[in-house]
């Protein structure tokens, strides 16, 4: 036993498989930690990734006044170059005629309105990259020096000034929400929201492969070792199962069961009873080659009963393929579900959410179209990593076990 | 092992195992493959019978069909003067406390998984020694193996793939030392042990057959060993018995030419046989 451990974890794709899973897992966690709970609406709608903080305790908190913006005119915050440039754009691309920029270059005042009211950000041109951002550098420092401007808040006694050279030191305002991914339709914080649906789908997952490793390992049983008659019927119905593609019940099941009565573990039964065929055909091949081997007759030799000989001479014989089995249907359960929330057809549900279902959701609300990838690129991420962890725990667990399996 | 051997007549007892028309076919139509072919046998009390033949003449299968392990096509198999009847689980338990085998290959004979005690607590569970206090178990253990050369107590709570082949081989006579059943099937029980354990083995199933006066159905392809240790001798081929007899008279007079030609294929044997020469030429 220790030995095949120690096999096992001397397979590097197996330790990369379960290291990444490790990771996903200890990931399920975060909600615990989290400030919010995963359904909890943080904010209105699709917020972008970052750290956003209270603008009240913005004003509340102790200010600085920070002097950068000089007094001295364009000439303090300004090269003789970089104007000369300034004014070449607008002659070039803003369409202005050189008498008129001439001019305006006499008046500080008079410039800034020209530049202002010409260059955007937005505005298309025809240049390189470099020059462009050199425009944009020199439009933010404009726009810096020209936020001079100061805002009133408030009534009566109460009114407080803001002035826009009103600094205040991040560290100071109390009162700030890290979203590290943003937050999706509902203005729920994704990451808490992501990390609690990838343990509800691990879930989903695990106990649709039981239920399907359990199936198919029992049919597969049964039919290998009986033989007869009872592979004959059981063999019947694998096919049955295997002619009709899953996907077909699956849909069917899903659809025929009320929108309130599909909670996560209805969905994963739905999945489980619909995945075994290919668990039990397999275990029943590799139980045939096993119910001649010589230590079953001479187990049955012994006065064994069928169960106890299926139980105690073929089972442990399979049982790292079997493990193997699991593994595969695990994932292929929550890929199985994201499937199914996809077409809608995936757990009812407001309380909790699942990985397909976020996908479901980001899709219904065009994030994609909206260029909001936070709402789903971390969620394809996150089905991508457990399938790929669990494809290379099963391929690391094959090279450990095989050779031992053909001998 | 040179002693001489007191040869009793052990041809003309009860009869305690015949075949009739025994037939196994696999598979059917174009495919089907007739393994064992409509042979007639008839096994006495305490006779040690040879089954030779080359690989693929259908020995296994006759043997899995004798154990009750495979199904038979055709025919019928008497156990004890009686048509043998083992359609339930309680008879075939009944009838495998009079039957035994030991299989070829010793590596495949265990499950892996369980003690090698286990595989001697169950001979004594199914011989209605379960509620046996645990030391006297151990005794009859000891005992079972002791007549195979084995120190039981070297060997409890070991593993199978702890064991080499022989001894896993010795410690399945002691199974059957501990099952005492009226006959033993044993299906070229030496040809995967070294050949030392090899005449020990040989030894063993003689003694088992003079002691307990077991009937042992010897299965193998070498002509020159079961002349040399059996009573009776069957050569199949092809699934047929081509001939039958008393060893000395099948080996010394040979009547069918498939006989002759595995006669000569092995050397020397119209001289004089000890387990020595058959140490020596035997090819397994
Ligand atoms: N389970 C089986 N299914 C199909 N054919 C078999 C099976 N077992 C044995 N045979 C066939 O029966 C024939 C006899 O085999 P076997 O009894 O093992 O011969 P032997 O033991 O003399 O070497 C062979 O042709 C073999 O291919
Ligand atoms: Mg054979």
């Amino acid at each position: 036993m220790k030995q095949i451990l120690r096999n096992i974890f001397h397979s590097p794709r197996f330790v990369v498989g379960f290291v990444i899973f490790c990771i996903v897992l200890l990931l399920s966690f975060y909600p615990m930690v989290s400030i919010f709970t995963p359904m909890e609406i943080v904010g209105s709608g699709f917020h972008a990734p970052g750290t956003y903080v209270n603008i009240k305790s913005t004003i509340q908190s102790r200010s600085e006044e920070l002097k950068y913006v000089g007094a001295a005119g364009l000439s303090n915050q300004f090269t003789a170059e970089e104007l000369g440039k300034m004014q070449e754009w607008l002659v070039k691309y803003g369409g202005i005629d050189q008498a008129v920029v001439d001019e305006a270059a006499e008046n500080d005042n008079a410039f800034l309105e020209l530049w202002l009211s010409t260059y955007s950000d937005d505005v298309q041109y025809k240049a390189t990259q470099a020059y462009k951002r050199e425009m944009q550098k020199y439009n933010k420092q404009i726009l810096r020096i020209t936020a001079t401007d100061s805002l009133e808040i408030g009534e009566g006694d109460s009114t407080i000034t803001v002035k826009s050279n009103q600094f205040v030191n991040v560290k100071n305002i109390s009162n700030r929400v890290t979203l590290p991914l943003g937050t999706d339709n509902f203005g729920a914080d994704v990451l808490t929201k992501l990390t609690s649906a990838i343990g509800v789908s691990l879930k989903m997952g695990v106990m649709a492969g039981a239920i399907a490793t359990a199936i198919g390992l029992t049919i597969g049983l049964l039919a290998g070792f009986l033989g007869g008659w009872v592979d004959n019927t059981l063999t019947f119905f694998t096919n049955l199962f295997t002619v009709i593609p899953s996907f077909v019940i699956l849909v069917l099941i899903a659809n025929s069961i009320s929108q309130a009565g599909r909670s996560p573990a209805m969905v994963s039964l739905i999945i489980g009873i619909t995945a075994w065929p290919w668990t039990a055909r397999s275990v029943r091949s590799q139980v045939i080659s096993l119910r001649n081997r010589d230590h079953v007759n001479l187990s049955k030799l012994s006065g064994h009963s069928t169960a106890r000989i299926i139980v105690q001479d073929v089972l442990p014989y399979i049982l790292s393929y079997v493990i193997m089995a699991l593994i595969l249907q695990i994932g292929s359960g929550i890929l199985g579900e994201a499937q199914l929330s996809m077409l809608g057809l995936g757990p009812s549900t407001t309380t909790t959410a699942t990985l397909g279902l976020m996908m479901n959701w980001a899709n219904t609300f065009s994030a994609a179209q909206n260029g909001q990838w936070w709402a789903f690129v971390p969620v394809v991420l996150a089905i991508t990593l457990i399938s790929y962890s669990m494809n290379l725990m099963n391929t690391g667990l094959d090279q450990v076990f095989n050779p031992q399996l053909r001998d | 092992m040179s002693e001489v051997r007191e040869r009793k007549d052990y041809t003309n007892g009860p009869l305690c195992l015949s075949g009739r028309g025994v037939t196994r076919i696999f598979g059917h139509g174009e495919k089907a493959n007739v393994a064992v072919d409509h042979v007639d046998f008839d096994f006495h009390e305490g006779e040690f019978v040879s089954i030779v033949g080359e690989s693929g003449s259908g020995k296994t299968t006759l043997s899995k069909m004798l154990l009750g392990l495979l199904p038979i096509s055709e025919g019928e198999i008497l156990f004890q003067g009686k048509v043998r009847d083992i359609s339930t689980r309680a008879k075939k338990a009944e009838y495998w406390k009079g039957i035994q085998a030991i299989f070829q290959d010793p590596f495949a004979s265990y499950n892996i998984f369980h003690k090698i005690d286990s595989v001697l607590l169950d001979c004594i569970n199914m011989r209605g020694g379960k509620n046996l206090p645990y030391e006297k178990k151990v005794e009859m253990m000891t005992e079972a193996c002791s007549f195979v050369n084995l120190k039981f107590a070297e060997l409890t709570n070991k593993y199978p793939f702890e064991l080499s082949g022989g001894q896993m081989q010795r410690l399945m006579i002691a199974r059957i030392f501990l099952l005492k059943p009226k006959i033993l099937l044993a299906d070229e029980p030496t040809s995967m042990v070294d050949a030392c354990s090899r005449a020990t083995i040989l030894d063993m199933l003689l003694n088992l057959r003079d002691e307990i006066g077991m009937t042992i159905i010897f299965i193998t392809h070498d002509i020159g060993l079961a002349y040399y240790i059996s009573d009776t001798v069957y050569i199949m081929e092809h699934g047929k018995f081509v001939e039958y007899g008393k060893a000395d008279e099948v080996i010394l007079n040979p009547k069918a030419p498939y006989t002759k030609r595995l006669i000569s294929d092995v050397p020397k044997i119209h001289e004089e046989w000890d387990l020595s020469t058959v140490e020596l030429t035997d090819d397994y």
